[in-house]
């Protein structure tokens, strides 16, 4: 995708994206002429539908450092209707170091065992009781 | 106004160059693989895991390196088939490692990447999944070729769902693929093989020959002989793609006729 400004019938230079969480996808553009800036906002669905290809939206290069990476980022969802607890900034980094293809699973095994307890916020105390209870030394 | 060839500075995203490279990791991960064979059917309920399974056994208790990809997400039977625990998910160069069977058949499956018991779940915008599920299942497919530690193998064997659609898939990303198809006797499934195999073949896929499975049940106390399903579809698609039918079997089959499916199927593809 090309972004063009008529005005000036220069292509737009890539300048910044955007992945605010919520599923949808932001990327700006700026004409190296008039200087005017266009951002273009994808809703999930258009978002999620260039990323199930698993290239990086306005990137330029694919990482190759972890296998399965479409598996590790988009596997394993929570059952709808379902609310999950919250992550604090400790136990997500701890979440985040377990390999990128079974992140979900663990993730999920863990929202499960504080949703089952009305636990409203994964610690990584939480995790370890969890670890600890069920078995899941190495995770 | 001006079109997208006619800009000449580089397209950022590149999608088209990053799928070009997605698609070469999976030539390289199978460089070591002398064949890619999918067991295919247009018809579910043919068996096509069962004969999968028993061929990845069969030809591997023959002297091959045989590989097993569980291509059918929507509903994963290989893993127990082969009599495989869930195994821990490990990463060997830059790859996971596949599950290993005590006779070495190396076996990989969705199954391993959904919680025990559950199906395989996409974390992504819910309701109209139909926008995305197919190139998701596809990017799945993908990785499953290109990041499990396969190794050098005589063959991988891939289990399709019932249906056209993942074999064209699979053709996307192998264009070497071979075919094997799985029917049963019956009329219907002939229909449906019919058309599976002349995608395949329109393609330009290798058909290697057929399968008849489920074409008979024999009483183990008396010894009576029963069919299952009337027809002969096995014969009719053999003399309509000018192929070999090259074995027939009945329900739960004994060993001699596995073994004899295992050596019918090594012959086109030069195996021990």
């Amino acid at each position: 995708m090309k972004f063009l400004c008529v005005e000036c019938d220069r292509q737009m230079a890539f300048e910044e994206r955007g992945l605010p969480g919520d599923g949808t996808l932001a990327v700006a553009f700026r004409c190296p002429s008039c200087k005017r800036a266009v951002a273009m906002l994808a809703n999930p669905y258009e978002t999620q539908l260039v990323s199930s290809l698993g290239v990086k939206i306005g990137g330029s290069s694919i990482e190759a450092s972890e296998p399965m990476p479409l598996a590790g980022e988009f596997l394993e969802a929570a059952p709808p209707g379902t609310s999950s607890p919250t992550w604090d900034e400790a136990a997500l980094e701890r979440l985040h170091r377990v390999p990128g293809f079974v992140r979900g699973m663990v993730k999920r095994i863990y929202a499960d065992y504080a949703r089952e307890r009305g636990i409203e916020v994964v610690t990584t105390a939480v995790m370890d009781r969890a670890r600890t209870e069920l078995g899941l030394e190495g995770m | 106004m001006r079109t997208y060839y006619d800009l000449s500075d580089p397209d950022r995203s590149e999608v088209a160059s990053q799928v070009a490279v997605l698609r070469g990791r999976v030539a390289q991960r199978l460089a070591r693989v002398r064949h890619v064979v999918a067991v295919a059917s247009g018809k579910g309920g043919v068996g096509k895991s069962y004969v999968a399974t028993a061929l990845a056994f069969g030809l591997q208790s023959r002297g091959a390196r045989v590989g097993l990809l569980d291509a059918d997400l929507g509903g994963p039977t290989v893993a127990r088939l082969s009599n495989l625990d869930r195994p821990p998910l490990v990463i060997v160069d830059q790859a996971v490692a596949p599950a290993i069977t005590p006779d070495g058949v190396r076996v990989f499956s969705a199954e391993f990447l959904a919680a025990p018991g559950e199906p395989v779940r996409w974390r992504a915008p819910q309701g109209d999944e139909f926008v995305w599920r197919g190139s998701l299942e596809a990017g799945l497919l993908r990785e499953m070729l290109a990041d499990v530690a396969w190794g050098e193998l005589d063959l991988l064997l891939i289990d399709l769902p019932p249906g056209a659609g993942r074999l064209a898939d699979v053709h996307d990303l192998v264009a070497e693929i071979e075919v094997l198809a799985v029917t049963i006797p019956s009329a219907e499934s002939f229909d449906a093989v019919q058309r599976a195999l002349t995608l395949a073949r329109e393609r330009g896929m290798r058909l290697l020959g057929v399968i008849e499975n489920m074409v008979g049940h024999s009483c183990p106390a008396c010894g009576h002989g029963a069919e299952l399903f009337p027809g002969d579809a096995g014969q009719q698609i053999a003399e309509a793609f000018d192929l070999g039918l090259l074995a027939r079997l009945p329900m739960a089959p004994q060993q001699p006729a596995l073994d004899e499916l295992a050596a019918a199927v090594a012959r086109p593809l030069g195996l021990p």
